[in-house]
């Protein structure tokens, strides 16, 4: 079955959506996802989003799905580079995406979760490592 | 109002939606869209088809390339035969939905193009064409 990798950054988890994501595609990623926050301890998912041409409501969805999953098991999530016009059509649409976190590129996303994780750990008195 | 082409695919599974995708890009390309046209005709197309295979139980739609005067769009229409809508005016807002999803396929896909109309009859099926212009 067709799949997309899921690439392990020391404490993140990448993944970089590169094919038009049909529904099924979209599902397994969700559980597949969750599978390896919890076996590779993630603390964070980065999922660039570059190469998608559109995101509907399902798609939208599931990266919401995603986000909220990932919250759960203590792992924080940042959508990298939409496109534009994706944005644009998005709003439009009427999905906003709530708590999801976003970053223009993969560099400022990984800034972006390192900051979030350091936070928390200093929020919950732990020294950040 | 000429029709500059005109096909009908169906729409029977997920692998149809992505196609109804890709084909209504190439038409809106062909159309010279831009980008932004390209992608609001796409993602409305992409959350009718859904519409289609996930409420109406699969049916197809009609893309056409057509061209009134001076103004190039894409049209399309879709059908199924499913088990129609008993409260349109219902089913046109955010976010009522009797499925799984967020509610915003008809709602969002009508803010993304020019013109929207939506025919259904209950135990008959829904027809619901859009269509952008340029």
């Amino acid at each position: 079955m067709e799949r997309i990798p899921i690439l392990k950054m020391g404490n993140f988890l990448l993944v970089t959506v590169q094919v038009d994501m049909h529904d099924r595609l979209a599902m397994t990623l969700q559980d597949d996802l969750t599978g390896r926050i919890v076996k590779d301890h993630a603390h964070g998912v980065l999922i660039d989003i570059s190469s998608l041409e559109i995101v509907d409501s399902f798609i939208g969805r599931m990266i919401g799905n995603i986000a909220s999953m990932a919250r759960v098991l203590d792992a924080e999530t940042v959508v990298v580079g939409m496109r534009p016009a994706v944005a644009i059509t998005l709003v439009e649409l009427g999905l906003s995406l709530p708590g999801v976190r976003t970053a223009l590129n993969v560099d400022k996303g990984v800034e972006l979760l390192k900051g979030c994780i350091e936070q928390r750990a200093t929020a919950n008195g732990h020294v950040a490592g | 109002m000429a029709t500059l082409r005109d096909e009908i695919f169906p729409i029977r599974s997920s692998d149809d939606i992505v196609k109804v995708r890709q084909v209504t890009r190439e038409w809106a390309l062909m159309q010279t869209f831009s980008l932004v046209d390209q992608t609001k005709i796409v993602t409305a197309a992409s959350e009718l088809a859904r519409n289609t295979l996930e409420y109406g139980r699969g049916g197809e739609v009609r893309i056409q390339a057509v061209q009134e005067g001076p103004r190039r769009g894409v049209r399309l229409t879709f059908t199924d035969q499913g088990p129609g809508i008993p409260d349109l005016a219902k089913a046109l807002q955010d976010g009522f939905t009797t499925g799984s999803g967020m509610g915003l396929g008809l709602s969002g896909s009508k803010r993304l193009v020019n013109d929207f109309d939506i025919q259904s009859e209950v135990g008959k099926g829904t027809t619901v064409m859009i269509a952008r212009w340029k």
